[in-house]
């Protein structure tokens, strides 16, 4: 685990490094810790404040205030300031009861208001008068674990693939990649969509997230598993691998204890670039209609919600934060994965 | 090199088989075919039902239908579409136009742009300009295509300066020819930018390695010595070269063809193959799905041979047939 401990030092040396590692730490420390962040449950509907612009946060009668607003035309959800009221915002008031990391029943919240003062939309409300930040940060667990989880199986299952063909060669090496080349001959979109519509069936809708998440790994795994093979096949010239071979160690334990470390940097790098991938393929799922359902929340589906008419013509521009989010989160992991690429191997550098 | 040609488009041919089975199996295990909603129509006789399904072998198990299908396909009927009421062959063909018109576009569009900006990247390297790029080309690269595609939705109705969808107007049909190529033009603006924003990104990024690349190469250092003038060098000598393995990228450009606009077109509703495939897959419409994948699957082949055998036309020293 040397190996892995000092990559990550090297990050936390170079500002580029820092910065994105630090996103990406608050990104997912917000989505572990939506609930008492969210003002609201995902499903807090509030037909009388739909298309709520997002509300003004003000500094007055000793604390923090929210602006209080109107509305005026029902037809175009047009709203305007109620000039000088508000109501006071509760830092660290009770809400919606919750179980913090799943474990922990508790009620406090970041911030709250009186339930009959006014609502606070740090970021507007939907269609249905949801408020867009509280589904934002409960999107993030979705959206954001899908990646970890997709890479995972992908890289365990590339490992395997790759190493094993790699590593015995013969037969199994020539099965094994004309089976990853017939995935990759095939456009992934294409076998995303086929996939979908032929396991999502059997599925209930809030398995979905899983049913994505191994759809997204079996697409993943070919490029991964062609790239480990080809790696392996070069280590496993090495006189160690041989000494192994001599004092009788099966394969697999040659596999995992000589050719394995090896890899790791290369397996970290890869995993880090590819991560924005799975990012990306859940959010067009389930902007197609294809992914997470209703009434669950993910970025992708969020954004599907703000394919509408009405959105473009009135100008809700909050309705598109959620693809802010995925934009900063790709940037994110992009970043994060050069840095660490130009530290693993320097001649690869980007000049 | 034809035989090398011929070799690549033989491996096509069980591709294509395994692929289209594999969609087959797919299509089968979905509960539904595209028969289920003709059934819920009252209109339509029991009769007819049976007659059709009895065609298509879908009362059989799906190797019997695949074995059908592919007798079809092999007599040159790709089969009908149930949505559209039209051959599929018809239908791949009137989108196949549309896709193929926005991909040109978009690649003559990012290729103008990303060029120069690569070779002025790489020759003003390390100045502010190829810092802003480079910057600009990761931010590019970062954006999800359907988030650009849906924030130039945004941004069109917000001025009304361009169409929200469609690839022409309603009143298309009225106008004279050279208002239709205006109209189709004006149709393709949005679609265009929404796909060729990245692959400018990359395509630049691409170039500037290349060119700086091709300026540590002795010819270089021999041009100066001679005493050429810098312009000469940096176009008669490192761009020729530079640009080289550029050439294979419009191989891979033919392959991404299909699958790369698919979610452009959805957003911006362009009656393209990718939202054709979309929703023929939403309404089971299987032989246009299959029709679809397999077309796809041989742009992909053919992309990659063309990238291969481009690159090996414009630079002798690779030779095909060592390849392997």
């Amino acid at each position: 685990m040397g190996i892995v401990w000092n990559l990550f030092k090297e990050v936390f040396r170079r500002p580029l490094g820092i910065a994105s590692a630090s996103v990406l730490l608050a990104l997912y420390l917000a989505a572990i810790f939506a609930d008492p962040l969210a003002p609201y449950e995902t499903n807090a509907i509030d037909l009388d404040r739909t298309y709520h612009p997002p509300t003004a946060i003000i500094w007055g009668e000793g604390g923090l205030r929210v602006q209080a607003y109107e509305l005026i035309d029902p037809t175009e959800a047009l709203y305007q300031v109620i000039e000088g009221r508000s109501y006071a915002l509760d830092l660290f008031a009770p809400g919606f009861e919750y179980r913090l990391l799943g474990l922990i029943p508790m009620r406090w919240h970041l911030f709250q208001v009186e339930d009959d003062a006014g609502p606070v939309y740090l970021l507007g409300s939907d269609s249905t008068g949801r408020d867009v930040f509280s589904r934002l940060v409960f999107g993030a667990r979705v959206s954001l674990f899908i990646g970890l989880l997709g890479i995972t199986i992908t890289m365990v299952l590339g490992f395997i693939v790759g190493g094993l063909s790699g590593y015995f060669g013969g037969r199994v090496d020539f099965v094994a990649m004309r089976m990853v080349e017939f995935m990759m001959a095939i456009p992934g979109l294409y076998l995303l969509l086929a996939l979908r519509s032929a396991l999502a069936p059997h599925f209930a809708s809030d398995q979905m997230f899983f049913v994505i998440v191994v759809i997204l790994a079996l697409i993943g795994w070919a490029g991964t598993a062609r790239i480990l093979r080809g790696m392996t096949l070069s280590l496993r010239q090495n006189q160690y691998v041989m000494a192994a071979e001599s004092m009788g160690q099966s394969p697999l334990v040659i596999l995992r204890k000589h050719i394995l470390p090896n890899l790791i940097s290369y397996l970290l790098v890869a995993a880090t670039l590819s991560i924005p991938g799975y990012v990306l393929g859940e959010a067009a799922l389930s902007f197609l209609g294809l992914g997470i359902q209703e009434p669950s929340a993910s970025w992708g589906l969020m954004l599907s919600q703000a394919q509408d008419v009405k959105v473009f013509y009135l100008n809700f521009w909050w309705l598109l934060t959620p693809g802010f989010a995925i934009f900063v989160t790709v940037i994110a992991y992009n970043v994060l994965g050069d840095v660490m690429r130009d530290i693993v191997d320097p001649k690869m550098q980007t000049r | 090199m034809i035989a090398f040609i011929f070799r690549r488009l033989l491996m096509l041919i069980p591709l294509l088989l395994a692929i289209t089975m594999l969609v087959f199996i797919l299509m089968s295990l979905a509960p539904g075919d595209f028969l289920t909603p003709v059934k819920a129509q009252r209109d339509v006789p029991a009769e007819l039902i049976q007659a059709i399904e009895t065609e298509f072998g879908l009362d059989r198990p799906w190797y019997v239908q695949y074995y059908k299908w592919l007798g079809n396909v092999l007599q040159g009927n790709l089969g009908h579409s149930w949505a559209y009421k039209l051959p599929v062959s018809d239908l791949i063909g009137q989108r196949l136009w549309a896709t193929f018109l926005l991909s040109l576009s978009a690649f003559v569009f990012s290729w103008i742009i990303a060029i120069p900006l690569g070779v002025l990247a790489a020759v003003y390297k390390d100045s502010i300009f190829d810092r802003v790029s480079a910057g600009l080309a990761y931010t590019a690269l970062s954006i999800p295509e359907f988030f650009l595609a849906l924030l130039l939705v945004f941004f069109a109705a917000q001025t009304g300066l361009f169409p929200l969808g469609g690839a022409t107007s309603i009143d298309y049909d009225y106008l004279s020819f050279g208002g239709q190529v205006l109209d189709r033009a004006h149709h393709l603006i949005l679609p265009t930018l929404a796909l060729g924003i990245g692959s400018i990104a990359s395509i630049m990024r691409i170039m500037r390695a290349n060119f700086l690349d091709t300026i540590r190469a002795g010819f270089v250092a021999t041009a100066r010595a001679k005493g050429l003038r810098e312009r000469v060098v940096m176009f008669k000598h490192v761009l020729r070269n530079a640009i080289n393995p550029l050439i294979s990228a419009f191989g891979f450009t033919f392959s991404g063809l299909l699958s790369g606009a698919l979610m452009v077109e959805i957003v911006l509703q362009y009656p393209g193959l990718g939202q054709l495939m979309y929703q023929s897959i939403l309404r089971e419409d299987q032989f246009v799905v299959l029709a679809s994948v397999m077309l796809g699957c041989i742009m992909l082949v053919v992309g990659n041979l063309l990238a291969d055998i481009l690159l090996a036309w414009s630079d002798p020293r690779i030779r095909l047939e060592n390849k392997k």
